[in-house]
C-alpha cells in the first residue's frame, strides 16, 4: 500500500514536472508583470515618469475624482452594451454556421479577419464611416440623404466598432457548444407542445450555458480593457479606462496612477469572471441539492 | 384515452434525386400497435417523420381521424414521438422532463404534479425520479422517453425505432413493456423498426418498405407465411430462394396445386396456393429453412401426400443450442438448401444427422409458396 502510495507521488512530481514550461510562462508573463503592477500602485510618481521607491497611496487618492469615475461608468455602460450586442448577434449565427453543410467554409469566415492587424481594421472603418467616407458618399448618390451622416467619433461608433472587433470571440465558443447540441431535442420540444421560438428558449438556451458563459468572458475582458477603439474611432466623450491608462503612462507619466486604474480593471474583470463561473456552480449545487431532499 | 385512425394517402417524398417514400398509402385502424418494417433507408423514418409534423411530403395527405392534419404543426398535432436517441432535456431532471409538456401548456402546479407522479409511476421509475439523464441507464432513459411523450395523452403514439440502441436482453423485455403498456393506454402506436422480430412479435398489423416503397401489408401471420414479393420473404426471416416459371395450375378442392420448373434445381417443384397463377409466369419459389425436413431416407409417399424431395450432402451443420441450422449442398452441384431443425426431447430428434452425411431434403407442397419478384 505504501509502496504504491510512493509510486504515486513520484508520478505526481512527475507530472509537475513536465507542466514547468506553463509555469515559466505563468511566471514571467503574468504573476511578475501583475506583481509589479500592484507593487507600483502603492509607490510615488517619478517626475518624469516611472516611480519613487517610497510608500504611497497618492495614485488611489488620485483616482477618486469625478471626471474618472465618470469614465469608469462610462466605459461599464459601453461594455455591457457591446457584450450583450455581441453574444445576441453571435448566438443565431453560430447557430446557423453548426446546422450548415458548410460549416468549414463558414469557421474560415470567421476567422479570416485575425490575419489583419486590428489597427488596420479600425482604419477601414474609420474610411467607411468619416464625414466623406464610404458610406456617406453611396447614401449621398443614391439621395437617399442631402448631406453627410455624423456616423463617426461618438459612442455608437465606438460600440459599432467594437462589436465588430470582438464578435468572434462570442462565434467560435458558441459554435462550439451548440456543434455538440443534439438538434432531436428541439424536434422534441416541438413535438411536446413548444412553438419555433419556445423550443429556442426553453430548450437550446438552457443547453448550452457553458457556451454562452465562455463567449460572455471572451468578451466583456477585451471590450472593458479596450483602448485603440475608442482612441480612434471615439469622440471626446467616448474615453473609456484604457485610454486613461496609456495616457497616465504616456502622457501624463504618471505610472503609479496608471497602476491603480490597472489594479481597477482588472479587479471588475475578475468579479465578472467570477461571478459569470460562480452562476454555472451555483446551478449544479442546487440540484445536487434537491437530490439529497430526496 | 383513446387512439384515432390514421391514414396515409398517397404520400411522397423526395430529397433531390433521392425517393424516400414513393405514393405511399396506410390506413392504420384506432388503437392499432401498427409497425412501419423495413431496411435502414427505406424511408420508414421519413413517413414517421410527416405523421409527427416534423417533415413535409410533396404530395399526399395525412389524416387523423378523417380530418388533414398535415397543414398542422408538430406542436399542433395529437400524437407524440418517442425518438430513437431518447432526446431527453438533459438540464432537466426525470420529473421536470416528465412534466415539460404539461409546463409548456401552463398546467397548474398541483395538476401536474398529481400527473407526472402517475405516469412516473407507471413507466417504474418513482426512485429515479430527481435523476438527471446522464444519471440513468438506457432502459430507464427509454422509460422517461415513454411517460414524457405520453403524458400529453395523444391520440396516436410514434416510436422511432425506440430500442435500437439496448442491448439485446432488455430489448426483448422493453417490447414486452411496449406491449402491455399499448393495453393499457389504448391508443394508436405507430412503430418504425428494422428488426423483423421486434416487428413480428407486438405488431397488429406490419407495412414492409423497401425503396420507399409499401411491399406488402399484413398481419406478422401473413407477412412471415405469405410474403408478397422476394424482397419480403428475404427481408422477414430467413428463407430458400429459387427463381422459377410455372408450367401447370390445376384446381383440387379449395386450392390450386401448381407445378413449377425451377432450372437451379434442375427439377419441377410441386407447389399448393388459394391463388392461382398463370401458366407460363415467371415467379420466384420459397420455401422457410424451418419447414424443410432433412432424413436418411427417402421419405416415403403415401397416397395423397404432395412431397417435394432432394438428395444431397450436410456441407455445414451449425449447432445453435435451441436449434442446428444445416446447409445441405444438393447433387450435381445444385444449390445449397438452408434447413432449420428444432431440437425437442433428448433422443427425439432421430438419428443424429451430422458433417458428410448423405442426406434427403423434402418438404410438403403446402409449404413452398410463390412471391411476386419486384426487384426486376
Amino acid at each position: 500500500m505504501n509502496d504504491t502510495n510512493k509510486l504515486i507521488d513520484k508520478e505526481q512530481l512527475k507530472g509537475g514536472a513536465y507542466g514547468w514550461p506553463m509555469g515559466l510562462w505563468f511566471t514571467f508573463f503574468f504573476t511578475i508583470p501583475l506583481a509589479i503592477i500592484i507593487l507600483y500602485s502603492f509607490l510615488g510618481r517619478g517626475l518624469y515618469g516611472g516611480v519613487v521607491w517610497q510608500f504611497s497611496l497618492a495614485a488611489y487618492q488620485g483616482m477618486c475624482k469625478a471626471s474618472f469615475a465618470k469614465v469608469l461608468f462610462r466605459t461599464l455602460w459601453i461594455t455591457a452594451i457591446s457584450t450583450f450586442l455581441c453574444i445576441t448577434l453571435a448566438l443565431p449565427a453560430a447557430y446557423a454556421m453548426a446546422r450548415s453543410k458548410h460549416q468549414t467554409l463558414l469557421l474560415f469566415l470567421v476567422i479570416i479577419p485575425f490575419w489583419t492587424n486590428s489597427l488596420i481594421r479600425i482604419y477601414a472603418w474609420i474610411s467607411i464611416l468619416a464625414t466623406d467616407g464610404f458610406l456617406n458618399n453611396v447614401l449621398l448618390r443614391l439621395h437617399l440623404i442631402t448631406e453627410p451622416l455624423h456616423m463617426i467619433y461618438n459612442n455608437g461608433s465606438v460600440i459599432l466598432v467594437l462589436v465588430y472587433m470582438y464578435i468572434p470571440f462570442a462565434i467560435l465558443p458558441l459554435f462550439t457548444t451548440i456543434d455538440r447540441f443534439d438538434f432531436s431535442l428541439l424536434d422534441a420540444a416541438r413535438d411536446l407542445g413548444c412553438t419555433k421560438p419556445q423550443s429556442m428558449y426553453k430548450v437550446l438556451l438552457p443547453n448550452i450555458k457553458s457556451g454562452i458563459t465562455t463567449a460572455l468572458i471572451f468578451t466583456f475582458i477585451p471590450i472593458f480593457g479596450a483602448y485603440t477603439v475608442p482612441l480612434l474611432v471615439g469622440g471626446k466623450d467616448s474615453t473609456m479606462i484604457g485610454n486613461i491608462i496609456v495616457d497616465q503612462v504616456s502622457k501624463t507619466r504618471n505610472w503609479p496612477l496608471a497602476s491603480a486604474f490597472s489594479m481597477v480593471l482588472t479587479l471588475i474583470s475578475l468579479i465578472g469572471v467570477f461571478w459569470m463561473l460562480g452562476s454555472g456552480k451555483r446551478e449544479k449545487a442546487e440540484t445536487k441539492r434537491k437530490e439529497e431532499k430526496k | 384515452m383513446n387512439g384515432v385512425p390514421v391514414s396515409i394517402k398517397d404520400v411522397s417524398r423526395t430529397y433531390g434525386d433521392f425517393t424516400a417514400l414513393d405514393h405511399v398509402n396506410i390506413e392504420i385502424k384506432q388503437g392499432e400497435f401498427f409497425s412501419l418494417l423495413g431496411p435502414s433507408g427505406c424511408g420508414k423514418t421519413t413517413l414517421l417523420r410527416i405523421i409527427a409534423g416534423f417533415d413535409f411530403p410533396d404530395s399526399g395527405d395525412v389524416c387523423f381521424d378523417g380530418k388533414s392534419v398535415i397543414h398542422l404543426a408538430a406542436n399542433k398535432r395529437q400524437s407524440n414521438t418517442v425518438f430513437q436517441t431518447y432526446a431527453l432535456f438533459p438540464n432537466l431532471t426525470v420529473y421536470e422532463n416528465i412534466a415539460f409538456p404539461l409546463r409548456v401548456k401552463k398546467f397548474p402546479k398541483d395538476q401536474i404534479d398529481q400527473k407526472v407522479r402517475k405516469y412516473v409511476h407507471m413507466v417504474q421509475l418513482d426512485e429515479h425520479i430527481d435523476k438527471k439523464p446522464s444519471m440513468l441507464s438506457g432502459g430507464q432513459k427509454q422509460r422517461v422517453a415513454i411517460a414524457r411523450a405520453l403524458i400529453n395523452e395523444p391520440k396516436v403514439l410514434l416510436l422511432d425505432e425506440p430500442l435500437s440502441a439496448l442491448d439485446a436482453k432488455l430489448r426483448q423485455s422493453l417490447l414486452i413493456d411496449l406491449d402491455r403498456l399499448h393495453d393499457q393506454v389504448g391508443i394508436t402506436f405507430i412503430f418504425v423498426t428494422h428488426d423483423q422480430s421486434e416487428a413480428l412479435s407486438v405488431s397488429d398489423h406490419i407495412a414492409v418498405f423497401n425503396r420507399g416503397k409499401v411491399l406488402q401489408i399484413g398481419t406478422p401471420y401473413e407477412i412471415y407465411e405469405a410474403p408478397a414479393t422476394k424482397f419480403v420473404a428475404k427481408f422477414i426471416g430467413e428463407t430458400n430462394y429459387f427463381d422459377c416459371t410455372i408450367l401447370s395450375c390445376k384446381k383440387e378442392g379449395d386450392e390450386y396445386l401448381m407445378e413449377v420448373d425451377v432450372p437451379e434445381l434442375k427439377s419441377h417443384v410441386l407447389v399448393t396456393d388459394y391463388d392461382p397463377q398463370p401458366v407460363g409466369a415467371h415467379q420466384a419459389f420459397t420455401i422457410r429453412p424451418e419447414k424443410v425436413r432433412v432424413t436418411l431416407h427417402d421419405p416415403a409417399v403415401h397416397a395423397g401426400q404432395l412431397i417435394n424431395s432432394f438428395h444431397g450432402i450436410v456441407a455445414e451443420p451449425v449447432y445453435n443450442g435451441f436449434q442446428s441450422k444445416l446447409f445441405v449442398k444438393l447433387d450435381n452441384d445444385g444449390p445449397t438448401i438452408r434447413v432449420f431443425k428444432q431440437h425437442t426431447t433428448f433422443l427425439d430428434d432421430g438419428p443424429e444427422i451430422e458433417w458428410k452425411d448423405e442426406v434427403f431434403v423434402n418438404w410438403t407442397a403446402a409449404d413452398g409458396y410463390l412471391v411476386k419478384d419486384l426487384d426486376k
